[in-house]
């Protein structure tokens, strides 16, 4: 499952122009931008269940995300990039998960790991208390299936996060072109 | 005391009780209205002493409720389980707070989820769901249109 045919880890966006005295590299600021903001992407404490485990595994020695740039886990949400939407979301919850959102800066991304957080999951008949999948709270960059995903399955959900931001990221370039219309940065 | 001692020393005192033959600890089932001064009993008197509550839940048998609770004695090291039949239509008990304090939490979960009404508890109310949520959740017939999806 690819999101574009390129390699997600290449070398640094743009071309070498050859001059005395080495090189320039000549790049866009875009794609220098989108290579920094996908190789650093902080994600948000926000382990609700089981997932939360696989997450915490991922994390961890054995499979380390540090490796890709997930080094620092903020508690919060103002410093944080990217919500991994671990684990059920209830009726409760919700509120609370649209409160962090908001408070996220821009721009943020989200990825719903598991079952509970795409679409309900084992709790999509005959519950009361759940929300059926965390799309109904929050839009949803990346979908994880599992219950849980291996740990191996969230780092290529967060490597083909990288992948969309590298190649714009379709809801970032949205606003971005619509700011440039109206002339704000 | 091993499960055949406890239970002559339980038909000692009480000779019309009713035991279960199933699960590996002793089953003793009782009458709502008999409940709390056994409930007393087995607190206080030194042979038995169940001096921890462990377990308290309530089943739905779709013509009635049970409700279950789990003894343990932590200087005899022996169990029990009692298991109180309730009406359906007006399922009340009385609370055994006063006599084993982790009843407090558990009473109001199933109060919560089964609308069984434990009286003279002090402060009976919602625990999980919302203060304002309307009907028992756990109960068999229990429908909720705008949130259940049934399969």
């Amino acid at each position: 499952m690819d999101v574009n045919q390129k390699s997600p880890v290449e070398p640094f966006p743009g071309s070498v122009h050859p001059s005395p005295g080495g090189g320039i590299l000549v790049s866009k600021l875009d794609d220098v931008i989108n290579w920094a903001r996908s190789n650093s992407l902080w994600p948000l404490v926000f382990g609700t269940s089981c997932c939360a485990i696989e997450m915490m595994s991922a994390a961890s020695a054995k499979y380390d995300w540090s490796r890709f740039g997930f080094e620092v886990a903020r508690a919060t949400p103002r410093q944080a990039d990217v919500i991994i939407i671990a684990g059920t979301i209830v009726n409760k919850m919700a509120p609370v998960l649209k409160r962090l959102y908001d408070q996220m800066a821009e721009p943020r991304y989200v990825i719903a790991m598991g079952a509970c957080a795409t679409s309900g999951g084992p709790f999509f008949y005959n519950t009361y208390s759940v929300v059926k999948g965390a799309d109904h709270v929050i839009p949803v960059d990346v979908y994880v299936a599992g219950c849980p995903p291996r740990p191996e399955a969230l780092m290529h959900a967060l490597i083909t996060l990288q992948a969309k931001i590298k190649d714009g990221g379709l809801r970032e370039k949205i606003m971005i072109d619509e700011q440039k219309v109206v002339g704000k940065k | 005391m091993t499960k055949e001692e406890l239970k002559e020393s339980i038909l000692n005192q009480y000779p019309e009780s009713v035991f279960e033959e199933t699960g590996e600890w002793l089953t003793l089932q009782v009458e709502p209205e008999a409940f709390l001064s056994m409930a007393m009993e087995f607190r206080s008197r030194d042979a038995w002493d169940f001096d921890f509550l462990f377990c308290l839940t309530c089943v739905d048998w779709k013509t009635h409720f049970t409700m279950v609770y789990f003894l343990r004695s932590l200087t005899h090291r022996h169990m029990l389980t009692i298991k109180v039949k309730l009406d359906r239509n007006n399922p009340e008990i009385e609370t055994v707070n006063e006599i084993w304090r982790t009843a407090d939490f558990n009473e109001r979960e199933v109060y919560d989820l089964f609308g069984v009404k434990f009286l003279h508890h002090h402060d009976l109310r919602r625990i999980l769901l919302t203060d304002d949520w309307i009907g028992w959740p756990l109960r068999k017939d229990y429908d909720d249109p705008v949130n259940m999806i049934k399969l």
